[in-house]
């Protein structure tokens, strides 16, 4: 009854030609027009992992999601998604028109229905249990984003994919957000991409991270980013020295990870 | 029973106001009140072709209407907004239309038939014709239903599923183009639109859930056709405006009883709550 009309294009491999990542990009490249939005992104996702995009406004994050979910057609270059892929989305924003009556309940049974015990599950996990009845435009931000979590977890997700999903959340909204998604990552041991703009609670969860400005500038372990100048030059030394400073209370002692340079 | 015209006349209205329930949620919720206007314009265009060409009036509908939705759906985002594709669209239709008309020499037609429809000479063909674009429509909406929410909702989620969001665009345009096909005859031309609108925006505020607000939508099409061709007899009014301006009259009515009902719960509960606010005082 669901298509499978948007992987169309995009070759399926076997697992094994993905490795263990559940998901590759191999010189992903898109353009709008004659403009160039993305070019030659290379990025897996691998099981447990935690990896965060960051970049300014205009820099291609939520393009590179829409490739990822299939909304957005690659220019060139390929998407290699692994046969366990289940991809759990939590968009940016979700306007819903007043003219449609939602609650709850009826919106995490789309587009599949669910048992009621998934459903009770997927709503404690996301901390929106006590929601179950409401309507959909009477939620709060922090409310709107937590049942929308409980619906990308419903369908058991290998890769949790949230595009800026703690816009409008306040510091303690965020701080709790993040640490939800850290126990989903634990519990269910799915890749998690994140697209955020928090740079400060990235910096303490994310395992990667990756700085995007149309092109991969730098990647790698957060403290590691934090001190590229690639990534001084992004969001200028002000606020990557704050990062840093920050970053160093928080070491993590085992840093291993080469720093890896494509700008 | 089917030999008696003001059966006919009940049962056809039925069909259409079944159909085009659950059609006109999704226009209301996508904001496409215009799309089905223009695609109702269009259809007079179709009804001349259709004349010209001795086709089936049914088939030379489809045809305009199948062909002005695909003509605006590629066209758009290419440099124009939708909403003036559609002004472009649909009243160029409806002037050509007129103009093709004038052309068919011979033929003598009752164009104030196709504008306002004519309920009431409705064969029994017609009603095969009506009741069969009914159920088509009706089981297309409930074959694609989960799907076409989810990209109503937000077509991010929907290719996250899985879903084309421009499928789905594509099965609610076909299922417009059968409802406006088939209800020409019924309505009429100018009050497509207002029959597949006015009983979801007079379902909005009694429903909780989107299938709530299409039975409902459907209850009211219902009552709106049957009612309208019963008072249209009695007073001796044009049948296709009757059952509009029925609709309009109920959906003032539910207007009045959820703004008061509110109001009555505003007043309630500062009433109900004294202690509270003689606190705070």
């Amino acid at each position: 009854m669901f298509s499978r009309l948007s992987t169309k294009g995009i070759p399926e491999y076997c697992t094994s030609l993905t490795g263990n990542a559940l998901l590759r990009t191999d010189q992903l490249t898109v353009q709008f027009g004659q403009q160039p939005v993305l070019e030659n992104i290379n990025l897996s996702l691998k099981p447990g992992r935690i990896v965060t995009l960051i970049g300014p406004n205009g820099s291609g994050k939520s393009t590179l999601v829409k490739a990822l979910i299939g909304a957005i057609k690659p220019t060139a270059g390929h998407i290699v998604r692994s046969r366990d892929l289940k991809i759990g989305y939590v968009p940016q924003r979700l306007h819903l028109d007043p003219t449609l009556p939602m609650t709850v309940h009826r919106f995490i049974n789309l587009p599949k229905r669910h048992a009621s015990r998934d459903i009770a599950e997927a709503l404690e996990q996301a901390g929106a249990e006590h929601l179950l009845n409401a309507a959909m435009n009477h939620l709060s931000g922090g409310q709107l984003q937590r049942v929308l979590l409980a619906r990308a977890l419903l369908s058991r997700p290998s890769l949790l994919l949230l595009d800026e999903a703690t816009q409008g959340l306040d510091h303690r909204g965020v701080a709790e957000f993040y640490q939800r998604i850290e126990q989903i990552r634990q519990r269910s041991q799915c890749a998690v991409l994140m697209v955020s703009h928090d740079l400060h609670v990235v910096m303490r969860t994310a395992d990667h991270v990756i700085c995007l400005n149309r092109h991969v500038c730098c990647e790698g372990q957060p403290e590691k980013v934090a001190a590229s100048p690639q990534y001084h030059a992004l969001f200028g030394d002000q606020a990557a020295s704050t990062l840093a400073f920050y970053r160093h209370q928080h070491a993590n002692p085992q840093d291993k990870e080469i720093l890896r340079h494509a700008g | 029973m089917l030999d008696d015209f003001l059966w006919r006349a009940a049962l056809a209205g039925l069909g259409v106001g079944i159909a085009a329930a659950p059609l006109g949620c999704f226009v209301v919720w996508r904001r496409m009140a215009y799309f089905g206007d223009a695609t109702a314009h269009a259809a007079i265009l179709g009804v001349a072709l259709a004349l010209l060409w001795n086709l089936s009036i049914f088939a030379g509908v489809m045809g305009v209407a199948l062909l002005m939705a695909f003509c605006v759906s590629t066209l758009s985002g290419r440099g124009y907004a939708m909403d003036t594709l559609l002004g472009v669209v649909a009243h160029s239709a409806l002037a050509i239309g007129l103009v093709a008309v004038s052309f068919v020499s011979g033929v003598r037609i009752d164009l104030h038939a196709y504008l306002f429809g004519d309920i009431l000479a409705v064969g029994k063909i017609d009603l095969a014709v009506i009741w069969t674009g009914a159920v088509l429509v009706i089981s297309l909406m409930l074959w694609r239903w989960q799907a076409l929410l989810t990209a109503t909702l937000n077509e991010e989620l929907a290719y996250a599923s899985h879903i084309n969001p421009r499928r789905e665009q594509l099965v609610l345009t076909v299922a417009l183009a059968i409802v406006v096909a088939v209800a020409l005859k019924v309505v009429g031309a100018l009050l497509i639109a207002a029959l597949l609108i006015i009983p979801a925006a007079t379902a909005r505020p009694f429903s909780r859930t989107p299938e709530q607000m299409a039975l409902i939508a459907a209850m009211i099409a219902m009552a709106a056709t049957t009612g309208g061709l019963r008072a249209a007899y009695m007073f001796d009014t044009p049948t296709g405006p009757t059952i509009v301006s029925l609709a309009a009259v109920l959906f003032v009515l539910a207007m009045l009883v959820t703004q008061s009902w509110r109001f009555l719960c505003q007043h309630l509960s500062i009433r109900g709550k004294p202690a509270s606010t003689r606190r705070d005082q």
